[in-house]
């Protein structure tokens, strides 16, 4: 019988009670004794050349302790990108210098040219403000087509375009792709973008800088999901400080979704002005602050082409894409449209011949980086969109194309033509699953009610993959990562059998603290609730890589499995010592160690204490105690999958769309905790609707963001995001890892964006509105209603 | 947001006396003042207090009228408007969410006279008076383009008195993020003839539909407007719906409101 706290059971978060009643420990929450306050001020304009900046007044301003330009940065390194792509001709990328503030010139509006540190904040942001600053605009450029064209200003005058790369990827197969387009019987071709996005966690970010003069050592606190990450990056760097003088703390973090993955200049910029200041400064984001700091995600335009035979087989895909990277290179940029973008351009389909061109561009704009899925949306979204449209083309039920084209159960694990090799999948199986919770065989007579209410209604269906379980190193280090991905655990035994687990991942939402907690309790038989699971700080856990790319139970929770049977193995050869038996004898079950085949027996506790009170304990071959740490590098990524069905109402009068249903039958491998799976696909769900229906970052021509509130930029509110099922019991488990697991955090927003899209051209075709072909994301009734009437 | 002293008087004389010494403003429920000092947007030396003020507050009938103090919040007015004029607490009902509504006022929302407010659709659409602390203003006259009112320097709304239609409804588009009227559309329906408020939809504010008005004076169903239309020409374009959509949407929801209030 499974236990009731173990791996399967939909065990309550235990980290929502401190959640729920507003006493989590955030970065914000942390004041420290003397502390200052930062306030950054920042450019106004889009692309301009800083001729002065005056800080004389502002400094004889009341509690203004330093104002710094960049030039008290002279001896600092610049915000360092984490990846190098290379090119199609076997050329590095184009990497700018990003300083912490800005060098004569602002690229973006939000670019922070000086940071006044005063005794409080208000008297800061009052200082900013007397600050002369002399900025001589110059004439940005805001779109990325316009931005390649000759003569067109350049966001960085050291370089030699605004061009960051031109990636080909497989480069090999260009020809064979082109080819098959010639012999092609049809060819479907779609423009789309894919819009530009801005994160929006509930918590702001934040950093608190200290330093202690005594020691020589300088600690961070930061709304980071990877504080190792940070700790490498500013410490190597930036700053030059060695990673045993610096410690970097993310406490409890109010979500990410990929914007606290990267390094940030406020953290450095805290980090290095506490030891001059010799107090610690604060920094704490403002919302309208995030907007025009915060990295922003998506933003692709693609042409995407697909060749089918007269069987209407795939034969081939091509696609050009332009990426926008924003005015510098954050972290992890270069890689999000490349590495984990075109490798997904396979999608669930059995294409042979794949040829994707991005073309990563340098605009005035915030820079541009991971966003909950990050480059697998981006992917799924042209795939599924295509593949709709092709069906409609050639008249035939996109459930059937799809099913036709589909890498076929007995197929795994399957080579794509992009790299990567799939190890397990049922899409057959989860398309059956979507379809039967949809009802969707009774779809025609819901419509048909729809149609006496004077409504439209429609279903779309998207069939996604990803890449998750980030990553193995050596492939990584191959495509240009900085970084390995592997992930640690230490276990540390404590001498009555309690249990504490030191993670490199991170946790800023996802439940690590219950699910990790599942795991080790499963594990070794023992109450969930006798184990603790703590990350976020540099001094007491093992290096790690931290949370994204749904990676944290594939990777982190290996590492705690290859921890735990260290631990396991370890504890057999004292119960062995103690029962007076071999230790491959030694069976454990249900927290009890017992000899096979006899009824002598030790509890967990009972060699826990014999471990750190090593009376009777075999002293000679092994050490006291019982604590292990391991480190787990995945063999491959994971290929979590699934069938996503929409059902939607447009209103034809106004163009407005409702989601009525919203059908998820995942394949995340084997499961811990269904109910916390269950909470991030509602997640997601609710992140790709938005981007679908409602959020859009939007620049005007003179680079000035148009869409820089909830005055204008659309959330998701919890009546636009309803009717939904969530299934999970198509289950193909991970073939290399311990759990068997694939991850699920980004599943929603990568599956469910064509979902909708294709909802609503559905709607639109079956009212007679064929002449819709595509309308870009969000579909908001304006457009709708535009296309409609067009 | 900048330093500034507060008082907060009892009385209209004492808030209009307070409002004329130097560089004060009053705050009423301060749902767009205090966002914009927060911004640095806005720096008054002094907040008068409308809050503390009896005679602004409350909803009471008087005869054919209903009057509503200027400092009386949105949920009040959806709470207790609600058997005498339904068609205005349910406009009131429909602001912001319910932090807002706790907290913003009617005579804010007409003062600051925002092109995509609720409440001056209800006050043009009934032909309502504007009381201030020296004169009454017809809605008509009242509203002189976006942000922009027939209101002295230092005078204030003291309440507002709406005459009670026979029939009345507001249909409200969603603008999707701010939940601001997209477009709004406030019909009522009076012995003497119909009224037809549009908001949210003009380059000019708020504005009455005199085609409809006529239409629907004559015929008050909603396809007597079906065939009339408002030009794009003048009206707002953004980020989410073009001049021609605002336009359609006129039609659309004054049609919504008529079948509402029918």
């Amino acid at each position: 019988m499974p236990k009731d706290d173990g791996i399967g059971a939909s065990v309550k978060r235990r980290e929502d009670t401190r959640f729920l009643t507003g006493n989590g420990r955030y970065t914000d929450d942390i004041n420290l004794r003397g502390q200052t306050y930062v306030h950054f001020l920042r450019s106004d304009v889009a692309h301009g050349k800083i001729n002065g900046i005056d800080t004389s007044a502002a400094e004889a301003m009341p509690g203004v302790l330093k104002i710094f330009t960049a030039t008290d940065f002279e001896s600092a390194g610049g915000i360092p990108c984490g990846w190098q792509v290379t090119d199609r001709h076997g050329q590095p990328m184009q990497e700018p210098k990003h300083p912490i503030l800005a060098e004569g010139k602002v690229r973006h509006v939000g670019d922070p040219i000086a940071a006044v540190v005063a005794e409080t904040y208000e008297q800061a942001r009052d200082a900013a403000e007397a600050i002369d600053l002399d900025i001589e605009e110059l004439d940005p450029v805001v779109d990325m087509v316009k931005a390649l064209q000759d003569g067109a200003p350049k966001v960085h005058d050291d370089l030699t375009s605004n061009l960051c790369y031109d990636w080909g990827f497989v480069e090999e197969n260009k020809d064979a792709v082109n080819e098959a387009f010639g012999k092609a019987a049809h060819v479907v071709s779609l423009e789309l973008t894919n819009n530009r996005l801005v994160a929006n966690p509930m918590e702001p970010r934040v950093a608190v800088g200290d330093y202690d003069p005594w020691g020589d050592t300088h600690t961070l606190y930061t709304t980071s999901q990877n504080p190792h990450v940070i700790r490498l990056l500013m410490g190597a760097f930036v700053l030059s400080i060695p990673e045993h003088k610096l410690r970097v703390v993310a406490p409890d973090v109010g979500g990410g979704f990929g914007s606290k993955i990267y390094h940030y200049a406020e953290e450095a910029f805290c980090t290095y002005a506490a030891k001059i200041i010799k107090r610690p400064v604060k920094w704490t984001s403002s919302r309208s602050e995030a907007f025009i700091s915060d990295a922003h995600g998506r933003d692709h335009k693609t042409k995407i082409e697909l060749a089918l035979d007269a069987e209407h087989n795939f034969m081939a895909i091509r696609t050009e894409t332009y990426a926008n990277m924003g005015a510098y290179l954050s972290t992890f940029a270069p890689s999000i449209p490349t590495w984990l973008h075109g490798t997904l351009m396979a999608g669930n389909y059995k294409t042979p011949l794949i040829y994707v061109n991005v073309k990563a561009v340098f605009t005035n704009t915030v820079p541009v980086d991971a966003y909950r899925g990050a480059g697998r949306p981006e992917a799924t979204f042209q795939i599924e969109r295509l593949v709709d449209k092709a069906a409609r083309e050639l008249g035939v039920d996109p459930v059937e194309l799809r099913r036709k084209n589909f890498i076929k159960p007995e197929e795994f694990p399957y080579q794509t033509p992009v790299a990567v090799v799939y190890d397990t999948g049922n899409y057959h199986a989860t398309m059956d699953k979507m379809l039967e919770l949809a009802d969707y065989a009774n779809f025609e007579s819901r419509r048909a009610e729809s149609a006496r209410n004077g409504k439209l209604r429609g279903f779309g269906i998207a069939h996604y993959i990803e890449a998750c379980g980030i990553a193995p190193s050596n492939l990584v280090g191959q495509l240009g990562a900085r970084a390995g991905l592997y992930e640690s655990a230490s276990v540390r035994v404590n001498a009555t059998g309690s249990i504490s687990v030191y993670t490199g991942s991170h946790s800023h939402g996802q439940g690590h603290e219950t699910t990790f907690a599942q795991v080790v309790a499963d594990m070794i038989g023992v109450d969930a609730n006798s184990i603790e699971i703590h990350h976020g700080d540099t001094s007491n856990t093992p290096m790690g890589m931290g949370t994204y790319g749904s990676r944290s139970l594939a990777v982190g929770g290996s590492a705690i499995v290859k921890a735990t049977n260290k631990v396991i193995d370890k504890a057999k050869k004292i119960a062995a010592h103690l029962l007076e038996a071999a230790p491959e004898d030694i069976e454990l079950k249900d927290g009890k160690f017992s000899v096979a085949g006899t009824d002598k027996s030790v509890d967990w506790s009972g060699v826990t204490l014999a471990a750190y009170v090593p009376h009777n304990y075999p002293l000679e071959d092994l050490e006291p105690g019982l604590e292990e740490t391991a480190f787990y590098d995945p063999s491959n990524f994971t290929y979590p999958s699934g069938a996503y069905g929409c059902e939607i109402e447009l209103d034809p009068e106004t163009g407005k769309i409702d989601i009525l249903r919203f059908i998820a039958a995942d394949d995340f491998g084997n499961i811990v905790n269904p109910m916390i799976v269950e909470g991030q696909v509602h997640g997601g769900l609710a992140q790709g609707i938005g981007q679908a229906l409602l959020e859009n970052c939007v620049y005007d021509e003179n680079g000035q963001l148009l869409s820089g509130s909830y005055m204008d930029y659309a959330m998701p509110r919890s009546d636009d995001v309803r009717g939904f099922t969530v299934d999970h019991s198509c289950v193909t488990p991970c073939t290399h890892n311990p759990l068997g697991v694939k991850g699920c955090g980004e599943a929603g927003a990568i599956g469910s964006p064509p979902a909708v899209v294709n909802a609503a051209i559905d709607a639109l075709h079956r009212a007679g509105h064929t002449h819709v072909k595509h309308i870009d994301m969000p579909l908001t009734p304006s457009r709708v209603w535009a296309a409609m009437n067009g | 947001m900048h330093n500034f002293e507060f008082v907060k008087p009892s009385s209209v004389a004492d808030a209009v006396a307070a409002l004329a010494n130097g560089e004060a403003q009053p705050l009423s429920g301060g749902q767009t003042l205090i966002p914009s000092m927060k911004a640095r947007l806005n720096a008054p030396e002094v907040l008068v207090s409308l809050t503390g003020i009896a005679e602004m507050q409350g909803v009471s009938r008087d005869g054919g009228a209903l009057e509503i103090g200027a400092a009386t919040p949105h949920a009040t007015v959806a709470r207790e408007a609600a058997s005498h004029f339904p068609g205005l607490a349910g406009l009131a009902g429909q602001i912001g969410d319910p932090a807002v509504r706790a907290r913003g006022t009617i005579g804010g929302s007409i003062a600051n006279n925002d092109p995509s407010a609720c409440y001056p659709a209800a006050a043009l659409g009934t032909g309502a008076t504007i009381v201030t602390d020296r004169r009454e203003i017809a809605a008509d006259d009242f509203f002189q383009g976006m942000f922009t009112t027939a209101l002295d320097e230092g005078e204030l709304i003291t309440k507002v008195r709406f005459p009670i239609p026979g029939a009345s409804a507001y249909a409200k588009f969603l603008q999707p993020a701010s939940r601001f009227a997209l477009t709004g559309v406030f019909v009522a329906k009076y012995a003497s003839g119909v009224r037809v408020a549009v908001t949210g939809a003009s380059e000019d504010g708020v504005f009455r539909w005199a085609e409809a008005e006529a239409a629907l004076s004559s015929n008050f169903d909603a396809e007597a407007v079906a065939g009339l239309s408002v030009p794009a020409n003048g009206m707002i374009s953004d980020l989410h719906g073009t001049s021609e959509y605002r336009a359609h949407l006129v039609r659309v929801m004054t049609q919504r409101a008529v079948r509402a209030a029918s």
